[in-house]
């Protein structure tokens, strides 16, 4: 039952072979044996899960139901949902409870799913390796001492340990793709806009973009669809059509032409992880895709200029939290200053911290223009780069990330190292494109993930090419131990 | 040494939309403190901002107006700073690229003169919350139904040299704002606020002085008010031998003094970025065309019209457009009672007294324009003198009726008829033989006794013209 795609367990539900409250008592059993261990939730919400799913076996019965009718998945706790605590892995937010829905909960609600809980995540989803979430870090399934990646690491571990069909995700810099890379998921980041970021919990606006962590494709593509749109909610939101995901997948990739941009097989990538890469790179080929040598000569820049645009727009998001209104207030302040002073000093966490002191440095009056201004302006030369490139092809592959899942604490104290994490990830986010992990062949028993970046709009291409990927090999099957 | 004043005016002018600038709350003004703020305008987490397309229409309005050049592409940008009643910790206003850019107004000068000032630009961005100092024993309460109205800040040229240009300027676009329906410009509710930015130099420099700004006036009478005390302020420091600091400054009425609120050092650095939230507002023609094509005649231009096509004096004209109301009053009056300088007189007169002791703007006058040109068109066709005519306007004014029901009423229709008058004329003349001689003897102030015996016997009835013409045949030696 835990291995079933979606489609599968959509037909065994319309069979009567299931309900949804079966599956949901089984995930929720699940979760209370394993999550203790793997600490991927911050909040389950077994009665309002249950409830959902009689809902949902109510509606199948009326002949009322959707491809997603019944099958419990997760939020990650930056979505906020009406009346369950939405806390955003920080202090800050402990008590907050949102009086409205995200709209991509709001459209998962409609479509039947039932919700088991909010997952963990590094605070703000500012973090690689889930380690600065307020609720402690969540620990990789495949192996115990490592992380998960982050910042979607709740929701990464969730789907890894079959604690919930899929979940949802955010990705500002490779928050959905690092942990699906390092947990062996399948991890969607839409095109910029192609998700509504209205109730979705801002980190860095011109880069968050909410998506999906799924085992396979073909599990990412109805939830995508249910997800995907314009939202008059939000004004950066694309009032573009939306596809039909499903349909897609199925689409032949011969003649599919990849690029593989030489900076991303450089220095600093693991050998074997580049080995494992290259090898799912051949079997594409193998598939019928034409693949070249491309160059991304600005990609080596993503890094420091997202550690210049992100914390910027951070630092000013973050400002709300103020101890005024909402969220945490320290106790009996002494004036304005201190109260202040003292509930952003104890609501937020280290990284929380460093990057609004970056992010107000790097927006102050005589550093703007060699800082913001700068950085802005090499993220033009980034996106004009995959611009060039997808003139001559119509995937960018590459490894997610340059080394397996490492283990807990072993960069904490090194925030560069942590950042270089995401080098392979953050190119994507600066030009708004879609953005796909797969997993690949294991290194060492630890998972490894296959990069794929598309053109603006074009998830359909990613979906089909990871899913011809993923019907020729059995790299997604495999379940960390102990959890199939 | 003498003196030269250098003023510039930043406005906010509170855009008359029903809701928000970038959410769906209502902008009513005096509900219960925080009964009108939305999960948006309190800065809750994951909201977003969706801009108010009445704002920008009213803002395009406004810009072409003052004949300004409007931005194709303007960008909405943070202004980050730390206040209770700031919700997210920024502003969302326009920074770079402002929506309306340079344009310019006439202002009229006491001598009579035009003179035309700048206007450096106008951009939109929300106005924040109200902070309660007061009640709160020791601490500060928030209303935040005010976070997110709508404002369009008009910034001027550095171009006005006295308190008296400067007022004239400000009540130059209090009466634009108006008069195209953009702003209520209620000063009171906080609808109209002025900042001033005031230095001193020598006269013939041409390198501005330090500069202080004088924030949040909210009468034309503390504006000029505020500019005296401040410039006599700084020629003071500048003559003791000290120097001006750049600094922001508030205006105490109470006290008629302003007084340092910061300097220049304390200032905010406001990390001003683009607003990732909302994308670059881009103003097709169509839009442009649509939010700009039923603007009004505007005030200067109809003034001129006034004086050309109805003869009416500048002052006059300046006077009846002050709001589009009374101009539209004053020609529908005219073109009803067919004599527009008869038209003008009475409302500049009669009608603006009474409104004045009445305290009432033109739009609630007890008297409309059709009951106005009524009593005129009984002056005109001689029916009533002008003193009867006031009374007659009086109990219009009371609610006794229109004109000819009054005239009717009070039996004051003036006495034009010759067969009337003569006789009466001859028996005051046969009444009063003394009188007459010395009339004839050249003591002509006597004519007006007999004007006023006349006018005694017909209880002010008489047509005063023809009284006078008659007399003066009767008397004659």
């Amino acid at each position: 039952m835990l291995e079933k795609t979606i489609a599968e367990l959509t037909a065994d539900l319309e069979a009567g072979r299931c309900s949804s409250r079966e599956l949901t008592e089984l995930y929720l059993e699940r979760i209370e044996r394993l999550d203790p261990d793997l600490n991927a939730f911050i909040t389950v919400t077994a009665e309002a899960a249950l409830t959902a799913a009689e809902r949902a076996d109510a509606r199948r019965r009326a002949g009322d139901a959707g491809p997603l009718t019944g099958i419990p998945i997760a939020h990650k706790d930056i979505f906020c949902t009406r009346g369950i605590k939405t806390s955003c892995g920080s202090r800050m937010l402990d008590n907050f409870i949102a009086p409205y829905d995200a709209t991509v909960v709001e459209r998962l609600e409609r479509a039947g799913v039932v919700l088991l809980g909010k997952t963990n995540m590094d605070e703000f989803a500012m973090g690689s390796s889930n380690e600065t979430s307020w609720y402690g870090p969540v620990r990789n399934p495949w192996d115990r001492t490592r992380v998960p990646g982050g910042s979607s690491g709740g929701s990464a571990a969730a789907v890894a340990a079959r604690l919930c069909v899929a979940a949802t995700a955010t990705d500002t810099g490779g928050s959905i793709r690092q942990p699906a890379a390092l947990c062996g998921l399948t991890g969607l980041k839409p095109t910029y806009g192609r998700v509504s970021r209205w109730g979705m919990i801002a980190f860095a606006s011109s880069l968050d973009q909410g998506g999906i962590l799924a085992r396979s494709a073909a599990d990412v593509a109805p939830l995508l669809q249910a997800i995907a749109g314009f939202d008059p909610q939000d004004s950066t939101s694309a009032d573009v059509p939306v596809p039909d995901y499903a349909a897609a997948l199925d689409a032949d990739i011969a003649g599919l032409r990849i690029g593989l941009p030489e900076e991303y097989f450089g220095a600093g990538l693991d050998p074997a992880v580049a080995a494992s890469v290259e090898a799912a790179i051949e079997e594409l080929r193998r598939l019928g895709a034409a693949v070249r040598p491309i160059r991304l000569p600005n990609g080596p820049l993503s890094v420091p200029v997202y550690y210049v645009v992100a914390p910027a727009e951070c630092s000013s998001n973050l400002a709300r939290y103020d101890g005024v209104r909402f969220g945490h207030r320290c106790t009996d302040p002494q004036g304005l200053e201190d109260l202040y002073t003292r509930t952003r000093a104890e609501g937020f966490g280290a990284e929380v911290k460093r990057r609004i002191m970056v992010g107000t440095y790097v927006l102050s009056a005589g550093y703007y223009d060699a800082y913001y201004l700068k950085a802005q302006q090499i993220r033009q030369l980034i996106a004009e780069d995959f611009r060039r490139a997808f003139a001559e092809v119509d995937l960018i592959a590459g490894p997610t990330s340059p080394t397996t899942a490492f283990p807990l604490g072993a960069k904490v104290d090194d925030p560069v190292a942590m950042y270089l994490n995401d080098i392979y990830t953050i190119a994507a986010n600066l030009a708004g494109l879609p953005a796909l992990s797969l997993p690949v062949a294991p290194v060492g028993g630890l998972p490894v993930g296959l990069h794929l970046i598309g053109n603006h709009f074009d998830e359909p291409r990613l979906l089909a090419t990871a899913h011809r990927l993923q019907q020729a090999t059995d790299w997604h099957r495999a379940a960390p131990p102990g959890c199939a | 040494m003498s003196w030269e004043t250098v003023i510039g005016l930043e406005i906010h002018t509170q855009l008359a939309t029903r809701s928000k600038i970038f959410s769906g709350a209502p902008t009513r003004f005096g509900a219960d403190p925080n009964t009108q703020a939305c999960a948006i305008d309190l800065g809750l987490p994951g909201v977003l901002p969706v801009l108010n397309r009445e704002a920008v229409r009213l803002a395009l309005r406004f810009g072409r107006a003052i004949d300004a050049e409007i931005a194709e592409r303007s960008v909405f940008a943070r202004k980050n700073y730390f206040y209770p009643d700031l919700p997210k910790g920024y502003q969302i206003s326009q920074y770079e690229r402002p929506i309306v850019g340079r344009g310019r107004v006439e202002i009229l000068l006491d001598d009579g003169a035009e003179k035309t000032i700048g206007v450096t630009r106008a951009h939109l961005e929300e106005d924040a919350g109200k902070s309660l100092h007061e009640d709160f024993h020791g601490l500060t309460g928030i209303d935040l139904n005010r976070a997110g109205t709508p404002l369009l800040e008009i910034v001027s040229e550095p171009d006005l040299r006295s308190p008296q240009e400067a007022v004239a300027y400000a009540r130059k676009i209090h009466q634009i704002v108006r008069w195209i329906g953009i702003s209520d410009g209620n000063m009171q509710e906080g609808s109209f606020r002025m900042d001033a930015n005031v230095s001193v130099r020598p006269r013939g420099e041409t390198r501005l002085g330090t500069r202080t700004e004088i924030k949040n006036i909210n009468s034309f009478r503390f504006l000029e008010r505020a500019l005296v005390f401040e410039i006599e302020r700084q020629i003071d420091v500048i003559e003791g031998g000290g120097r001006i600091v750049q600094e922001t400054r508030l205006y105490d009425a109470e006290r008629d003094e302003t007084r340092s609120m910061r300097t220049k050092e304390e200032a905010n650095d406001y990390r001003y970025f683009p607003d990732p939230d909302l994308l670059p507002l881009v103003i097709d023609g169509d839009f442009l065309a649509a939010a700009t094509a039923d603007l009004p005649e505007l005030p200067d231009v109809r003034r001129a019209r006034f004086e050309r096509d109805h003869g009416l004096s500048p002052y006059d004209a300046g006077l009846l457009t002050a709001s589009r109301e009374l101009a539209d009053y004053f020609e529908a009056v005219a073109a009803r009672c067919g004599d527009a300088k008869l038209a003008a007189n009475w409302i500049n007169g009669e009608l603006a007294a009474a409104l004045n002791k009445a305290g009432l703007t033109i739009e609630a006058s007890p008297l409309g324009s059709e009951g106005l040109a009524g009593l005129l068109a009984r002056i005109a066709d001689g029916t009533l003198s002008g003193k009867l005519a006031k009374q007659v306007f009086e109990a219009i004014w009371a609610g006794e009726g229109d004109a000819d029901a009054v005239i009717e009423a009070k039996g004051l229709r003036q006495i034009s008829d010759a067969g009337t008058i003569e006789p009466l004329i001859d028996a005051i003349i046969a009444a009063n033989p003394t009188q007459v001689e010395q009339y004839r003897a050249g003591k002509e102030k006597l004519f007006g006794f007999f004007v006023g015996q006349v006018m005694k016997e017909t209880q002010g009835k008489a047509n005063p013209q023809q009284v006078n013409e008659i007399l003066r045949r009767r008397l004659a030696p």
